[in-house]
């Protein structure tokens, strides 16, 4: 456990984050030297725990299936944005990475010969796009929490060090060398430094920028700020994937699964309406596909009771069956809804939910510092912060988990390697004083603004201007608005002045990374004038591979936001109409 | 409508002693608890301490003891409780307080860490072939045991830990070893057996249920204590059973 009156801890290697991305990284790399986890929630708090549906991998064991279908899969879900190269190491070593995890304690959900059972998820199909394939591997609705405790417990046993509730503010360098990173201890206040040749940021995402979300309330982007800060571009940061079926006005998941095991989408007047967006996959089509059906419907008035929200009909699964395959959904709607999955359809509407941009990578975790690809020295970046790209324009369902296992064990081996072959740079003079300083100036912060109100302010402007349907104007005016909510919260009175626990100033350093993360998510969108996976222009409704299948790369200036692009590599399978 | 909380309060900078402050709200039977904390601290009070993550009973962050009950602040609705009467918000039982709804669980994770150690007997990346096979019917038996979030709320339930004897275990570290002792890829059962049955261990149960009672998951905890220290009986102790 964490040390609280030591101010320096040095390691060989620092994760931040301790989701699946950040545990497994620290896992791997802890097989050859010595690691810490830093993260601002407890670990066992992250994100994670809430992944539901399951992990993708061709292990084939309910019915034929090859990467290569994985890989095609992936590659026209991104809207053929994804770098082929990466999507190829990701569909190829899925497999291994599954049963590694089963091998490591993973409780995967059995299927009558004893393997591990498979389901069918969004997007994925058997030979290059026939028909719907079993590729998700499962622990019933509660993957992302099964696989979490299980590499939590091996944490345990290889002796990585934990510091929970700790934030980090800022990454350190010596020269170009990032060499550490600056936090404080959240109970506290008081100052803490990490001093190690190898960084990983494993932060994941930020959903918390928008008013609905399917994200707990730490998803707040502080990877994203961090490498911001550090003049590190973010790359496709225009993509952010909404989920069809959150729980309508909560936001809360409703996985795939539950479509997978036969829930069917139904609209105001009970059509089946994705047979219409989708003839072959129906409800099953990926993600952006169905979100925009979803609006579609409910944009003409076929909302149910014309209201804003759809159906997601489960009834005809059968009791025993939502026991089995879909416990934590069921009680999810009989807790928050009131309502029996078994006997009512549920009320859903698209949720935000994945963040497909991220900080550029190579496909060993090293972070790259410019379009050209220049990999940034003792940096490394993984899972959701991270954007590799393996998920393009639209990630599909049950790819993410895949992707936290196959590359956080890549990042890790990376993270290590370049531990052994540099000798620790020197800290920064006065870390510790950055941190005492920003914190302190905030405690005594007197103006007129609240956290909470430009919070919602900026949560209100992204969700109306920059969710599944988006168009210039909106953008530019959304734009103008985070600029002002920038000016704004210099501003800002914190009115609690406490040194422990202190949650008002935690919510204004996550507000203050969310305002950087949302102002670099509307610029990327204001540039790409076209509608590719997630991001749909009603003023530029369609693909144009001509001009724009290329990654955008957001940088701060002192002038404001610049960007550049570099070629997405398209190496293998040559982009076509996706239709479904 | 309008509801009232009234909620433990404890700043170790400035306070000697707890006190409780009351607030009133605006709030709908099916606002979540949590969503009246977060009212409370964005527009009443923002030095009001407590934890949150996923917001919906996954990730186990914010158990408190709502009128005298441990329980999930985001799992509980308003409409759960009489809220024409004061609602009365404390932290977990048991754990020491830090700050009003904050409490430290390092010794509820050390517990955890101490019943199941040695969890890998290899490498962590052993030989990674195939996977291992393992039967529905067998998969079932840890089917209760891997619901667990680690939220503290049986812990802080449990009269033995509470009345009788701290040092117990405690019902979640138990749930936690049977999640591997009946684990059928495993061959350890006997020597992760061995530690429960280490003083302050399985034997401390007195089968309460109030784990059970308590339970956000619904797991039938001390029904998994039973079959362990069934199993227990079987493999050491034959004749005594």
């Amino acid at each position: 456990m964490r040390s609280i009156n030591k101010l320096i801890h040095e390691y060989d290697v620092v994760v931040v984050g301790g989701g699946i991305a950040g545990l497994y990284t620290a896992l791997t790399a802890s097989e050859q030297c010595k690691v810490a986890v830093v993260s601002k929630v407890h670990v066992m708090r992250s994100h994670s725990v809430a992944a539901q549906g399951g992990i993708a991998a061709s292990i084939g064991n309910e019915e034929e299936d090859h990467w290569e279908w994985h890989m095609y899969d992936t590659v026209k879900g991104s809207d053929y944005l994804a770098d082929q190269d990466a999507v190829k190491i990701l569909t190829k070593e899925a497999p291994n990475a599954v049963i590694a995890l089963e091998h490591m304690g993973v409780p995967f959900t059995r299927n009558k010969q004893g393997k591990i059972e498979q389901r069918r998820f969004g997007g994925h199909t058997k030979k290059y796009g026939e028909g719907p394939v079993k590729r998700a591997c499962y622990v019933s609705d509660r993957t992302g929490r099964a696989i979490m405790d299980t590499l939590y417990d091996c944490c345990q046993v290889k002796g990585i060090d934990f510091f929970n509730e700790v934030f980090v503010l800022k990454l350190l360098f010596s020269g170009a060398h990032c060499c550490g990173v600056a936090g404080y201890d959240i109970a506290n206040l008081l100052p803490q430094i990490f001093h190690a040749n190898s960084i990983v940021l494993a932060t994941g995402g930020g959903g918390k920028i928008y008013k609905t979300t399917s994200n707990g309330f730490a998803s707040t982007g502080d990877g994203f700020a961090l490498a911001l800060d550090s003049l590190i571009p973010l790359q496709d940061m225009e993509f952010v994937q909404f989920h069809p079926t959150g729980i309508y006005g909560l936001g809360i998941l409703i996985s795939e699964a539950a479509r997978a095991e036969g829930g069917i989408l139904r609209n105001g007047l009970g059509e089946r309406f994705m047979e219409r967006y989708a003839p072959t996959l129906k409800d099953l089509a990926p993600r952006d596909i169905v979100s925009r059906a979803i609006l579609n419907e409910i944009n003409e008035g076929k909302g149910v009771d014309g209201k804003d929200f759809v159906y997601l009909d489960l009834t005809q699964m059968g009791k025993e069956q939502l026991t089995l395959k879909l416990p934590e959904i069921s009680s999810f709607v009989q807790t928050y809804l009131g309502i029996d999955p078994n006997e009512t359809p549920i009320p859903v509407a698209p949720t935000c939910h994945y963040i497909m941009g991220g900080i550029p990578t190579d496909q060993d975790g090293h972070v790259l510092s410019n379009e050209r690809g220049v990999i940034l020295d003792g940096l490394f970046a993984v899972g959701e912060c991270a954007c590799v790209s393996v998920h393009g324009a639209n990630r599909l369902g049950c790819n993410s988990l895949i992707d936290l296992i196959v590359f956080g064990r890549r990042t890790g081996i990376s993270a290590a390697d370049h531990t052994r072959e540099k000798e620790l740079p020197p800290l920064p003079q006065q870390a510790e004083n950055i941190v005492r300083d920003t914190i302190n100036n905030l405690i005594d912060s007197s103006g007129k603004e609240s956290v909470s109100e430009l919070r919602e302010t900026m949560q209100q402007t992204m969700t109306n201007a920059c969710s599944v349907f988006r168009n210039s104007d909106e953008l530019e005016k959304a734009k103008e608005q985070i600029c002002q909510l920038k000016k704004r919260y210099l501003d800002v009175c914190l009115r609690n002045k406490s040194k422990t626990f202190n949650y008002e100033l935690l919510e204004l350093l996550e507000l203050i990374n969310m305002l950087k993360v949302a102002e670099a998510i509307v610029f990327s969108a204001i540039q790409r004038k076209e509608s590719r996976g997630a991001h749909y222009r009603s003023d530029f409704p369609e693909r144009n591979d001509e001009q724009w299948l290329k990654h955008s790369l957001v940088y701060v200036t002192p002038e404001g936001f610049r960007i550049n692009y570099r070629p997405a590599d398209i190496a293998w399978f040559k982009p076509e109409k996706r239709r479904y | 409508m309008k509801i009232s909380l009234k909620i433990y309060r404890f700043n170790p900078e400035t306070d000697i002693k707890p006190h409780y402050d009351t607030f009133f709200i605006e709030a709908n039977p099916m606002d979540r608890i949590l969503d009246c904390l977060n009212r409370i601290r964005s527009e009443v009070d923002s030095s009001l301490s407590y934890r949150m993550s996923c917001g919906h009973g996954i990730c186990g962050s914010d158990g408190i003891t709502i009128n005298g009950i441990p329980a999930l602040a985001c799992q509980k609705l308003v409409k759960d409780y009489d809220y024409s009467r004061e609602l009365l918000i404390e932290p977990l039982k048991y754990f020491p307080i830090i700050k009003d709804l904050n409490v430290n669980l390092e010794s509820f994770f050390q517990k955890i860490k101490n019943a199941t150690p040695n969890i890998i007997r290899e490498k962590v990346f052993g030989s990674i072939e195939n996977e291992r096979l393992q039967s529905i019917k067998e998969r079932s038996k840890i089917d209760d045991a891997i619901k667990c979030i680690l939220c503290g709320c049986c812990v802080a339930a449990c009269p033995v830990i509470l009345e009788q004897e701290p040092r117990f275990v405690g019902p979640a570290a138990i749930l936690r070893a049977q999640k591997y002792i009946f684990d059928s890829r495993l061959n350890d059962s006997n020597e992760r057996m061995k530690i429960l049955e280490r003083s302050f261990g399985i034997w401390g149960c007195k089968s309460y249920y109030m784990c059970t009672i308590v339970c956000p998951k619904k797991i039938k905890v001390t029904e998994a204590i039973l079959k362990t220290k069934k199993k227990i009986i079987q493999e050491f102790h034959p004749k005594s059973g």
